[in-house]
């Protein structure tokens, strides 16, 4: 009789990509719920859309590459990049943006690079930056908090806004977005940005009616809220501290002197953490394992980079929020970064 | 006394980069006393059983030996002898599988018992002290111990090395999973292994021993505990629970804070270890007389009905060992040599239990789930978090993949103590370990091609200075050859011999004198035509 022949270990932590994977997009839902709240239903639209699109592209993709199509399905990583595309875009964003973005991030950035764990940019930024650049204005068309908007927008007309560009009652997105002043809402970073720029005070740039809450209203708490399911991911094992750490420092220490120096003219610390994607880029979209740094020091290294990219992007850069640009920046760095933190082997003169 | 060696003194436990908590499982076999073994009907001994050569035979076919009698003796570099286990007939020498991962064949002894296990007269020692350092040796040598944690390298030699130690470590850490060997060998017999370390410690002219068990055996710590208070020489260090503790590599790390240098060894930096199981058998080969016949040898998994330790005579089969512990074996059973990280698979039972097998592990295929299909790998850097050895085990596997052998060597591929750490943890579930050892294995190769074709460049360079020599030699013959003719002839014509120079002269002056005679024939012929 003939036995089975294994290699060693014959033991393993049953921890597969899958599971990863399926925890990190657990770990997004109150960031979700948050959004959902104080955006509206678009978000499970462009949810929809974006799983939809990734599943169609990822098996489209494998088939072109003659690769088992189960396999790419089975691995949940093109879930993640859907849904954090999803949740990165205006909520009423027309579905054509979604869609492209997706089947660019998946078939493009992810596949014509070699699949999983080749790709040297992060899919999810880069459609985003795709989408970005093409389309600023639907990009950047972000609704009013449902707190201080005129018009309550229904499930059926957003479906309608997103497929048509008008609710059912013949508003277009652009008036939707006019707050009570006639003004078109922007976002906290965009607006404060504008008025700095416009020589407005800090005081005097603040005083807007979507700064009422502590850092912006709506965005503060899906901030915290992904802040949240990022501390679940590291208490679980999924990701390391490392990178979020260092983007969070690269990004607040050097905007605490700025703001020190600069009171009247700076974006403070806090607006800097709490607005944007800031919290969402720290932990789930800068983490993201294949495009990062491998090593402690060099995630640490990455963190601080794509932190310190934000800061000098949202302060002096052409667009109010960076942290796209700031991760596919340092995804192009991440061969030297991993070169120059590799750790000293035992026996080669380290310490203990 | 420097910091570092104070606080060594004063127990401080360092750590280890990485390192991960498998399940231990060693509650499986741990639970009663190491029990004998029946006696086998065949046993199979191989010649090489340590690293080093085979020794060589001293017996034939046919021969009746007894129990401890030696089979082989030392030969040449590191050999070791081989002792039979039991009183019997050798039946066969010849080549049979081995326990080694690759399944190849080997020389093996075949003994059949006569059931009568008889011993040959044993010379126990009555005070170690008295005799030569060397001689000490020479008895470990004899007896022929090898290091009974797995790598087995002769005891003997590695004590032979003459360094300035600052301690002897006994590793009792046993960290792989399953295994309990050296745990209940510890409970059990703690007073000979402490006699065994004084004995080690007096050879290799060393102070002091640490004796290191893991956290999870309290019994073997308690055992110890209670005896160590008449040994000052002596001290117990527990280390934490974390896989490879027991790694020669890292339990220097904990317990020192030194670090082997990469290609070195452990006396490199004052030190030197040895199992407990070697001490233990040391402590019988020197008061006693006792070959390493026998061993500790953990049997577990949920494939077989009596999971527990065993005294295994060497050369015990496999098979017989399993058969005797209530082996259900399901489809596609793996049986696995050593532990869950490290060991290796048996594809067939009638491989014998050699000096260094601690562990027989049949699990089933839900608490041991075989490989899944490997996966991309995902860059996550799980595995770097892991290594004890503080590598990048996803470079290296990208490497290993690509063979780039100078990258490798970047990476210091040969710093990998194959652990299994990495592969582990992986999520893709990529058997990292193996790309490593198809590597290195390839990295030797190479080496050795590269060894053969200097050699062979060696062999065409001095062939052709030997055929370049012989032509100046043979030229130079030749040239003197020349010369001793030409000054013999100038000797012949001195002495008013024919000078043969006067002979080409004169056939010189003949065919000037006949061209010029035709030449003028010609001319008058040519003539006669013009007046015609």
């Amino acid at each position: 009789m003939t036995f089975k022949i294994a290699a060693s270990p014959h033991a393993h932590q049953r921890r597969t990509t899958q599971q990863v994977m399926r925890w990190v997009y657990l770990a997004l839902i109150p960031g979700v719920l948050v959004q959902t709240y104080f955006f509206g239903f678009g978000v499970y639209v462009q949810l929809a859309l974006a799983l939809l699109t990734a599943w169609v592209a990822e098996g489209l993709a494998m088939r072109l590459r003659g690769r088992p199509v189960a396999h790419a399905w089975q691995d949940h990583t093109a879930i993640v990049t859907a849904v954090l595309l999803a949740i990165s875009i205006p909520a009423l964003a027309p579905w054509w943006i979604i869609v492209m973005g997706t089947a660019f991030a998946i078939i493009v950035v992810k596949h014509v690079y070699g699949g999983v764990g080749q790709n040297l940019f992060n899919p999810a930024m880069a459609g985003y930056v795709l989408l970005l650049i093409s389309f600023p204005v639907q990009m950047t068309s972000w609704p009013i908090p449902n707190e201080l908007a005129q018009l309550q927008v229904s499930i059926s007309d957003t479906v309608s806004l997103i497929f048509s560009g008008f609710t059912q009652a013949g508003y277009n997105l652009e008036q939707l977005r006019m707050g009570a002043d006639g003004i078109t809402m922007a976002t906290p970073l965009d607006s404060l940005r504008n008025d700095l720029n416009h020589q407005l005070t800090l005081g005097e740039a603040l005083s807007k009616p979507i700064f009422d809450d502590f850092a912006g209203i709506g965005w503060a708490w899906v901030n915290i809220a992904f802040l949240l399911g990022g501390l679940v991911l590291i208490k679980q094992k999924i990701i390391s501290w490392h990178i979020p750490g260092g983007m969070l420092v690269g990004l607040l220490v050097p905007a605490a002197i700025y703001w020190l120096f600069n009171p009247d003219q700076a974006i403070t610390p806090m607006l800097h953490a709490l607005s944007g994607a800031t919290m969402l880029g720290a932990f789930f979209i800068a983490t993201d394992p294949v495009t990062a740094a491998t090593s402690n020091k060099g995630r640490w290294v990455f963190g601080l980079l794509v932190g310190f990219l934000v800061f000098v992007i949202r302060t002096w850069g052409g667009y109010p929020d960076a942290v796209a640009f700031a991760v596919l920046l340092a995804n192009m760095t991440v061969p030297v970064i991993d070169k120059y933190t590799q750790p000293i082997a035992y026996g080669h003169g380290g310490r203990s | 006394m420097s910091a570092a060696t104070k606080a060594i003194e004063a127990g401080h436990i360092w750590t280890f980069p990485g390192g991960i908590h498998p399940p231990e499982r060693k509650e499986l076999s741990n639970q009663t006393s190491i029990a004998p073994l029946p006696l086998a009907k065949d046993y199979y001994l191989p010649l090489k059983q340590h690293s080093g050569a085979p020794g060589e035979l001293l017996v034939q076919v046919g021969d009746q030996v007894k129990a401890g009698q030696a089979l082989t003796q030392i030969g040449a570099n590191n050999g070791l002898p081989v002792h039979a286990p039991t009183s019997g007939t050798i039946t066969a020498i010849g080549p049979g599988i081995i326990a080694h991962p690759s399944g190849l064949a080997d020389t093996v002894i075949t003994i059949t018992a006569d059931g009568n296990d008889e011993h040959i007269a044993l010379e126990p020692l009555a005070d170690y002290t008295q005799i030569s350092r060397a001689d000490l040796l020479e008895r470990i040598k004899d007896a022929g111990i090898a290091g009974l944690g797995g790598a087995g390298f002769p005891t003997a030699q590695k004590l032979a090395l003459q360094r300035p130690l600052d301690y002897l470590i006994i590793n009792g850490v046993e960290c792989e999973p399953y295994i309990s060997a050296d745990d209940r060998l510890m409970r059990e017999h703690a007073q000979t292994i402490i006699d065994g370390t004084e004995i080690l410690l007096h050879i290799a002219g060393c102070k002091k021993a640490l004796i290191a068990i893991e956290a999870n055996k309290p019994e073997a710590i308690a055992a110890f505990e209670g005896l160590l208070d008449k040994h000052p020489q002596l001290a117990l260090r527990v280390v934490p629970v974390k896989y490879p503790s027991g790694g020669e590599k890292q339990l220097i790390q904990l317990l020192t804070g030194r670090q082997v240098p990469s290609r070195g060894l452990p006396i490199d930096v004052g030190l030197v270890m040895q199992n407990v199981g070697t001490a233990f058998a040391v402590a019988q080969a020197v008061l006693q007389g006792k070959p390493l016949i026998e061993r500790v040898v953990t049997v577990t998994g949920e494939n077989v009905e009596k999971p527990g330790n065993y005294w295994v005579r060497l050369g015990t089969p496999v098979a017989y060992l399993l058969e005797q512990c209530g082996f259900k074996p399901e489809p596609d059973q793996r049986v696995i040599m050593g532990g869950p990280m490290m060991g290796f698979t048996l594809a067939d039972l009638s491989v014998p239990v050699v000096k260094i097998t601690n562990c027989i592990l049949v699990p089933s295929s839900q608490e041991l789930a075989p490989a899944q299909d490997e996966m991309a790998c995902i860059r996550c850097g799980a595995c770097a978090d892991v290594c004890p050895a503080q590598l990048l085990p996803q470079q290296l596997q990208w490497l290993a993949k690509a063979k780039d052998y100078d990258g490798l060597d970047q990476q210091n591929l040969f710093d990998c103590i194959e652990c299994g750490a990495c592969a582990y943890v992986c999520p893709s579930e990529i058997p990292l370990v193996h790309y490593y050892r198809k590597a290195k294995a390839e990295v030797r190769n190479i080496a050795r091609e590269k060894a053969k074709a200097e050699v062979a460049r060696e062999r065409f360079e001095a062939r052709q200075e030997r055929l370049e020599r012989e032509k100046q030699e043979r030229l130079e013959r030749h040239r003197k050859a020349a010369e001793a003719r030409k000054k013999a002839q100038a000797e012949a014509v001195a002495q008013g011999g024919d000078n043969p120079q006067d002979a080409v002269q004169a056939a010189i002056a003949r065919a000037k004198a006949r061209k010029a005679a035709q030449a003028a024939a010609a001319q008058q012929q040519n003539k006669e035509g013009d007046d015609a």
